[in-house]
């Protein structure tokens, strides 16, 4: 019998050399079984697909800066009739042009109303100038959705507000009646399918990354094979690792290969940098990796992590901006919603994709996703040892 | 003789990945009505799909079976369905929906099943909280309900323990003195010498079948056994040099007793080429049955995994920390909740030496086995294993340890080498140290044909052999076995003792438990946890004299006497 007279300390190349002969097993793991390559590499894909031509959106209250350079009463009832309608929220007063960029940018704003300093006076005097009143109305095109039916409300408004002016000026002629010219910035002809896809590549990504993830302590909890990696040299911190950068590695060439699809088939522009898309979904596919390794780990049963996994994916992609704005939540579940790696990806996904946001922004969105990470992969490595029959 | 079910050239394959494997190869036999049929061979060798087949469920590919006109057939599968997450009498009231039994017959059959299997003061306990044996009687409970009259177990024993197996047995002659007639399914070859026929299966095939005590007849003559003279030379090593000799075909130690089979009737062994046993002659004695089966299989040359496991060349005993205390307990407690499951266990296992852990399922020694692996904390006292408690040690201290987990712990997708190649891995093993410790192991375990094969299709004798492989491929001080041989054929746990024998010679500390009281033999000291106390310490001879019992019986029997008395003595 060989005993060691002294114990060493920590060995970083033993500790490496024990992480990558896990992480081998683990790529072998995911890759061998039949079922969870099918899994890991086909529904994205359709989903992607489907996905893309089904969702379509309802909108109310979306948030509305208004800016009226006009003093005549036309400008005043337009503005009215805007605000009551129950489509719009009106969030901000502008007093300039200038204004309206930044408004729209950061999303304080789906829409502005802009209404020139000449409507009332185009109106009233067509006749003579031949000049059209015209109204600017500017959407945000990368929700791209909510934009077109927020545009078409809008439409709809003037024409009301079209109607009655007519009604009350005797004699009216078409030629008088005031134009919509609708700006939609970043997403100019409306693509829908820029909005959804740009968010899908968050979406699946997770849904493969947490399903991939879930099951893998909980499976090996049953198995009993968990219990034989424990009693090898293998430190908790070392299977996190183990368990947690092969399904996250997997995933993330998942998401690039949706992105590469959206932008080669889907023709969605690749406004910003790549690297960023890269790095955020790294960061991303990381936080929702060490998450579902934790809810694995709370499981006893695959069926228990199968189960979890679901109550944490509903909630994430409703509460995340995927389809309906954070901001149209009440104020506790927008509160909520910062607890949700998705949220801040799809930030990044549809800001780099459509908007080339910059790296400032991106980071701002990259750190919330890490300290989620950090979060759960603590609470994960300290379940391996603590939570045993 | 009148046959309940006949069965007539039953033939079955099955699809699988390499191509297609015969699980049945033209099976004839008959179950005669009113008695208990064993159904005995390995694992591997058709029990269950010739079970399956005559409750209905499988086809076979040809072959005929005939029942009787009134058979009302009941199967209890290996594996029950029990809900675990209903208790004792939702899962019974679910079989009895299930089978459509109506409610005023219904608590009659309930009352008679819960004095019948004494489940009664456990009605409202949940299935999933039963001790193993518990577990059993529920299932053959549920199985009762429909009051069937051919009842097919498929091996109603593995995973429990001796005194439930008892119980089982008293049930089902209960059932049979009812007229019931039972086929039951085993790999244990004592079991198969309870039964009142034998249909012997192997590869497939009918090997014999007739009484247990005719086809022993035809091994009459070639068991013999020698009582061993005092001497300092260990059992172990005294066995492996008889195994050895000419025409031995096997050689056990049985208390004070070495007992062989010969190759042949009526010679007897001559034991003078081993110096301890000089002078010592050989006694004829009545062959067991699992004699009868050694002599079959062995004599045609099918196994000979025996001689391949007992090397020549005599080992070298390393003295290295031999002797010293290598694994330790002091008062070690574990606590649910306020059920105490391991009550002040202390015990010293030293160096080189093979230590068993024994007793039922739920007494305590899985508990006190988990704690002692670092796979769950101690309560109270200390578990130390070469000084470190490994729930709390360095890597490198787990490093020094080989552990085989009871269920097969590899992953079913991986082949052969990508499993070893991962064990041998996390040890620190890399590179050309791995490759030549991985070649060194696939031949000694020899496991070359199966390299490229995923673990799931791997039969369970060589599941069990790559497991031991993998556990000590980074050459382990110290080696924890759980429940090693749970399941497996007669040959295979002979291998599997043989391997281990030899590795204690290297030095290595072996501790292991089992449920399986024959296969303490082997050990050289043991312990009995019962009730979460240690009930008896010592060797084999020791235990056996406490318990009360006489030259040459086994350690069951000692077993049994010991629990009782303590239950009698500490009335729960």
């Amino acid at each position: 019998m060989t005993l060691p007279d002294t114990i060493t300390g920590w060995d970083w190349r033993a500790s490496a050399q024990r992480i990558w002969f896990l992480m081998r097993r683990e790529f072998l793991a995911i890759w061998k079984d039949k079922r969870s390559r099918t899994v890991l590499i086909l529904p994205p894909i359709i989903q992607l697909f489907v996905f893309s031509y089904a969702a379509t959106f309802d909108v109310k209250n979306a948030t509305l800066g208004i800016l009226n350079e006009d003093n005549g009463p036309a400008g005043r009832e337009l503005v009215a009739r805007f605000s009551a309608s129950g489509a719009f929220d009106p969030v901000a007063r502008l007093t300039s042009v200038r204004e309206i960029a930044p408004l729209i940018e950061n999303e304080k704003a789906l829409a502005v109303l802009h209404i020139g300093p000449t409507f009332s006076r185009d109106l009233l005097g067509a006749r003579n100038t031949g000049r059209t009143a015209e109204i600017q109305f500017i959407v945000d095109g990368r929700h791209s959705n909510t934009a077109l039916i927020a545009n078409g409300y809008a439409g709809n408004i003037v024409e009301e507000f079209t109607a009655s002016y007519a009604a009350s000026q005797p004699g009216a002629v078409p030629r008088m009646m005031p134009r919509l010219v609708t700006h939609a910035w970043f997403n100019p002809n409306f693509e829908s399918r820029w909005f959804i896809i740009t968010g899908l590549v968050a979406t699946l990504t997770m849904i493969v990354a947490s399903v991939t993830t879930s099951l893998s302590v909980a499976r090996e909890r049953e198995l009993g094979t968990f219990e034989q990696l424990l009693v090898t040299p293998l430190r908790p911190l070392e299977i996190l690792v183990g368990k947690i950068l092969p399904p996250a590695i997997l995933a993330l060439g998942e998401g690039i290969l949706l992105a590469l699809i959206g932008i080669t088939i889907f023709g969605i522009p690749m406004r910003g940098d790549p690297l960023l898309i890269i790095a955020g979904l790294a960061v991303f596919m990381l936080s929702v990796t060490s998450l579902g390794v934790m809810i694995s780990s709370l499981a006893s049963t695959q069926q228990q992590a199968m189960i979890s996994a679901f109550c944490f994916m509903m909630p994430a992609i409703i509460l995340s901006g995927f389809a309906t704005p954070i901001e149209n939540m009440p104020e506790w579940l927008q509160v909520a919603t910062y607890a949700n790696p998705l949220r801040y990806m799809l930030v990044i996904s549809r800001g780099v994709f459509l908007q080339d946001m910059p790296a400032s922004l991106v980071l701002a969105n990259i750190w919330p996703m890490a300290v989620i990470g950090v979060i759960t992969a603590s609470a994960a490595a300290w379940l391996f040892r603590n939570r045993l029959q | 003789m009148n046959a309940a079910v006949t069965f007539r050239d039953l033939r079955k394959s099955f699809a699988t990945e390499a191509g297609s494997t015969v699980a049945l190869s033209g099976v004839n036999g008959a179950m005669a009505a009113g008695r208990v049929t064993g159904l005995v061979g390995p694992d591997g060798a058709g029990k269950t799909t010739l079970i399956r087949m005559l409750a209905g469920l499988l086809t076979p590919d040809s072959g005929s079976i005939e029942l009787d006109r009134t058979a009302r057939v009941a199967y209890m599968p290996q594996k029950f369905g029990l809900y675990e997450d209903l208790t004792v009498e939702e899962n019974l009231t679910l079989y009895a929906d299930l089978n459509g039994l109506d409610r005023t017959a219904r608590e009659t059959r309930f009352n008679e099943l819960h004095k019948f299997t004494n489940l009664g003061p456990f009605t409202d306990r949940l299935a999933g909280k039963l001790s193993g044996g518990m577990k059993q009687k529920l299932g053959l409970a549920c199985t009762l309900v429909v009051a069937p009259n051919i009842l097919l177990l498929d091996e109603p024993s593995v995973g429990v323990d001796p005194l439930s197996r008892r119980e089982l047995w008293q049930m089902v002659r209960a059932l049979q003195e009812t007229g019931i007639t039972v086929l039951w399914s085993t790999a244990y070859l004592d079991e198969a010498e309870r039964c009142d026929d034998v249909i012997l299966l192997h590869d497939g095939a009918v090997l014999d079948q007739g009484s247990p005590a005719k086809l022993t007849e035809r091994v009459d003559g070639a068991a013999w056994r020698a009582l061993l003279p005092e001497s300092n030379v260990r059992k172990r090593d005294l066995q492996r040099a008889a195994g050895r000799l000419p025409g031995v075909v096997d050689a056990q130690i049985r208390g004070r007793y070495l007992n062989v089979v010969m190759g042949q009737t009526g010679a007897a062994p001559d034991l003078s080429p081993i110096p301890a046993l000089k002078g010592v002659t050989a006694e004829r004695i009545a062959p067991r049955f699992e004699d009868t089966y050694l002599a079959a299989l062995r004599g045609e040359g099918r196994a000979t995994a025996l001689a391949r496991t007992h090397p020549d060349t005599p080992p070298t005993p390393k003295t290295n920390g031999v002797g010293q205390p290598v694994i330790e307990t002091r008062d070690l407690t574990r606590r649910f909740g306020d059920f105490t499951a391991v009550d002040k266990v202390s015990f010293t296992v030293s160096g080189g030496e093979i230590f068993g852990l024994l007793g039922p399922n739920g007494a305590g020694k899985s508990t006190t086995f988990k704690m002692l692996c670092g796979l769950l904390p101690a309560s109270g006292g200390e578990a130390l294993v070469a000084g470190f408690d490994l729930g709390h040690a360095r890597a490198d201290a787990r490093g020094r340890i080989g552990y085989m987990a009871q269920k097969f712990a590899y992953l079913g997708h991986l082949s052969v080498m990508q499993n070893m190649t991962f064990a041998g891995g996390v040890y620190g093993l890399s590179g050309k140290l791995l490759a030549e410790r991985i070649e060194e192991a696939l031949t000694t375990y020899n496991l070359h044909s199966y390299t490229d094969t995923p673990c799931s299709e791997l039969p369970l004798g060589i599941k069990q052999r790559l497991a031991l492989a993998c556990a000590v491929l980074h050459r382990p001080a110290i080696l924890f076995l759980d429940e090693p041989t749970s399941g497996v054929d007669p040959i295979t746990r002979r291998e599997f003792w043989g391997r281990i024998n030899a590795m204690a010679d290297e030095g290595v500390t072996v501790l292991v438990t089992s449920h399986f009281l024959d296969e303490a033999e082997y050990c050289d000291r043991m312990v009995i946890i019962y009730r979460g106390r240690l009930i008896a310490a010592g060797s084999p001879d020791e235990i056996k004299s406490a318990g009360g019992s006489k030259d040459g019986a086994s350690l069951e029997e000692a077993f049994i006497t010991l629990v009782e008395n303590y239950d009698r003595d500490h009335p729960p």
